[in-house]
């Protein structure tokens, strides 16, 4: 058996144009995953950093679940029992009867914004504690409501301590976006799974894939590094 | 803190498009898209084969507006269940398992279910005593087969797609055999070649094209239907929806009567294999 | 009561799934021992004076960390089919043959450029100091390595470890999509039979935190340990 590389052709002929059409859904899904976590992941550290024991135990129990499980299982979870949730919320809470339509690319973004959340639950609760302490004194000391101090002192130092390890959960994000091929959603994975089966070319297939994967990483990095470059602006190295 | 609140805000939208409520006048059916000739993608990504034809004539003749969607075999009754869509069509066999969860219509095609091995593999040159075997009653002479083949078989590696009557046969009556289960059809078939596995058991009408495709493929042992391995293949539904299921089955009906529906099956699979 | 079957039938999910466990266990322990020594040899390659080695070693890392190890597992898996012909022209074909062969081998390759990082970061971590002294006592450089250098990098990279073992627990998860019947597997078939797939994998997802808090406790008491050292 030997590879040909015809099949990954552009247009009616080859696959080349499935396999793109694959990347922008896998790109797409990871950004709305990633978005939809890193919210819900803020939201899960203030709970962790709070005062109220039962928000941080809630916390806590949350990130526990979340990343002690594969995330194959949680896909399989949510896809199987989001629905029947759903239905059930619409029909119970707002009223509406009849079915609820999930489309799968929701579904696939909620799978992984789960898992993202509990990832960047951590790094952002390390980042918040990372924000040196002096600082928060003076803040204190000049007066500033804790409002204020949140806004203008914790969050922009908190912002850029977090950008390397939320760079970390976002190369995670992409990875995990090949397992919503599990449930059906067309991105990069089951893309090449179709092309490879149609065409017998297995390695041809999961080959493109993995450079595909490659190509997104590499460009997301270049990204990530020059939100880096500009968040640290002004800083002193070392501070 | 703001610029996160504004994309806490953009989501918003998001979801609650997602929850809208779909049309009640349009009835969605799931398909497989992963075992030609039934259902498969071309090379452009449609959806294309025998059930996505006989959806559209079923739909116009019961003068419903139907939407075909795909859905991987593992989650379709689930799905179903959970309201994701209102039929199955995905070469799904009726079973006394299946029925326990859903309900289906008349039968529209009656799939036998075979072995298939490679030229030179177990099984190449095994004669079947029997032309066809219907597990409902199998009477002394069918069963001696079942139990030959099951010793040619002990020991070795079958493959099978999961979550099939196909696995559930095999696991009744090929017990000293390794079984070893595959998301899709197309990925055991690979295997098959590949060698990690001895024989592979699946239906003749997944079988009909892949022997162009992959030729050095044979079938042996009698094609078999009926029992465990189910009573036809028919759409799927809800059990409580009687009524959509009435509508299918009588276009069904008026598909046979007419000769439309072995029309339709010897275009795709080669042979009538229509239900009668 | 509704509720106190759902219970009922995940407890006893979960003593069916158990049967999943050593399978897991297995698939994640002999990965991550082999992809150790694999990741001592590419810590080693990526500090190393040769930039050819630091280059292969980079790349290779970079591969593996960026693309998803499901990709990863079916490229090898059904990949080698398309090879079949090479592959026994090499004798390799009777390795590649076997699912959990393939399995362990990607896991083993996954885990093996995660924790090269690791350990090479440890490694860098050790004061300069202490090799300079360690040299001007005559200390060959495989002693420096074993006896100074590798023992401090290991402390060092512990925390971290502990996170790469529960993470290779999970991922032995995948292993399900290419026929192993691991607790993922096992999860699959039954959920298949019953039609009751939200508590079957809720059970396997118990299974699953069950084992990583054993792993997450047992790295929490090694810690420790070396702590009073």
């Amino acid at each position: 058996m030997r590879m040909e590389l015809g099949v990954l052709a552009w247009g009616d002929g080859g696959w080349g144009d499935e396999l793109a059409r694959g990347a922008m859904v896998t790109i797409a899904i990871a950004s709305a995953a990633y978005l939809v976590g890193s919210v819900l992941g803020v939201l899960l550290a203030a709970m962790k950093l709070s005062g109220s024991v039962a928000l941080r135990w809630l916390a806590t129990a949350y990130t526990t679940t979340l990343r002690g499980m594969p995330e194959m299982l949680v896909i399989y979870i949510v896809f199987f029992g989001g629905g029947a949730l759903a239905t059930w919320i619409a029909a119970n809470i707002l009223g509406i009867r009849g079915h609820v339509d999930l489309p799968s690319f929701a579904v696939g973004v909620v799978c992984i914004a789960l898992s993202v959340a509990a990832y960047a639950c951590e790094v952002i609760r390390g980042a918040v504690l990372a924000v040196p302490r002096g600082q928060i004194e003076a803040a204190q000391a000049v007066g500033m409501t804790s409002l204020q101090r949140n806004r203008l002192v914790v969050a922009p130092q908190a912002f850029r301590l977090a950008l390397p390890g939320m760079t970390n959960v976002w190369q995670f994000t992409v990875k995990d976006t090949a397992l919503v091929s599990i449930i059906g959603v067309t991105e990069v994975m089951r893309s090449a799974s179709i092309g490879s089966n149609a065409t017998k070319q297995p390695f041809t297939f999961y080959l493109a894939a993995l450079v595909i994967f490659i190509v997104i990483a590499y460009l997301s990095q270049r990204l990530f590094t020059r939100l880096q470059k500009s968040a640290d602006r002004g800083v002193r190295w070392g501070a | 803190m703001r610029s996160r609140l504004k994309r806490l805000i953009l989501a918003v939208p998001f979801v609650v498009a997602g929850l809208a409520p779909a049309q009640a006048e349009v009835v969605r059916i799931a398909t497989e898209g992963a075992y030609a000739p039934y259902n498969f993608k071309d090379s452009s990504g449609k959806l294309v084969g025998f059930e996505i034809d006989l959806a559209a004539e079923l739909c116009k003749r019961a003068a419903l507006t139907c939407e075909v969607q795909e859905q991987a075999w593992d989650g379709i009754v689930p799905g179903l269940l959970a309201n994701k869509f209102d039929a199955i069509m995905a070469a799904m066999n009726i079973t006394d398992k299946r029925e326990a969860v859903i309900a289906f219509s008349r039968p529209y095609v009656k799939t036998p279910i075979r072995f298939v091995t490679t030229k030179t593999g177990v099984g190449a040159a095994h004669t079947a005593s029997l032309p066809a075997i219907t597990l409902e009653e199998v009477d002394p002479a069918e069963a001696a087969e079942i139990k030959g083949l099951a010793k040619l078989l002990s020991g070795k590696t079958i493959g099978v797609q999961a979550s099939t009557s196909h696995e559930w046969f095999v696991k009744e009556y090929m017990k000293d055999s390794t079984i070893k289960s595959y998301d899709t059809m197309d990925n055991m078939i690979l295997d098959l070649v590949a060698g990690r596995i001895d024989v592979g058991y699946t239906s003749t009408t997944f079988l009909a094209p892949i022997h162009k495709k992959t030729p050095g493929l044979v079938e042996f042992g009698p094609p078999m239907t009926g029992g465990l391995l189910g009573r036809g293949v028919a759409v799927g539904t809800r059990k409580e929806s009687t009524e959509l299921r009435e509508k299918f089955s009588t276009a069904i009906g008026a598909m046979i009567a007419d000769g439309s529906l072995s029309a339709l099956a010897t275009k795709w699979f080669g042979f009538d294999i229509s239900a009668k | 009561m509704g509720g106190l079957d759902h219970l009922g039938f995940i407890l006893d999910t979960v003593f069916h799934l158990s049967a999943g466990i050593p399978r897991t266990l297995v698939l994640a322990a002999v990965s991550l021992a082999i992809g150790f020594v694999l990741a001592v040899g590419v810590a080693v390659a990526l500090l190393a004076s040769n930039p050819a080695a630091r280059k292969l070693a980079a790349g290779y890392v970079y591969v593996f960390r960026s693309s998803p190890l499901l990709v990863q597992i079916f490229l090898i898996y059904y990949g080698s089919g398309q090879f079949r012909g090479a592959l026994e022209v090499l004798g390799l074909w009777h390795f590649f043959r076997e699912a959990w062969f393939c399995a362990i081998l990607a896991l083993t390759l996954n885990t093996g450029a995660y924790t090269s990082v690791l350990i090479a970061g440890g490694l860098r971590s050790v004061p300069w100091g202490q090799i300079e002294a360690a040299q001007a006592v005559g200390m060959s450089r495989y002693r420096v390595f074993a006896s100074i250098a590798f023992p401090q990098a290991l402390r060092h990279a512990l925390p971290a470890y502990s996170n790469e073992v529960v993470l290779m627990i999970k991922a032995t998860a995948l292993a399900s999509t290419i026929t192993l019947l691991e607790i993922t597997g096992l999860a699959k078939q039954l959920s298949a039979e019953t039609y009751r797939p939200f508590e079957v994998f809720a059970a396997a997802g118990i299974i699953y935190i069950a084992l990583n808090g054993v792993v997450a406790g047992g790295f929490g008491l090694v810690e420790r340990a070396l702590q009073r050292r």
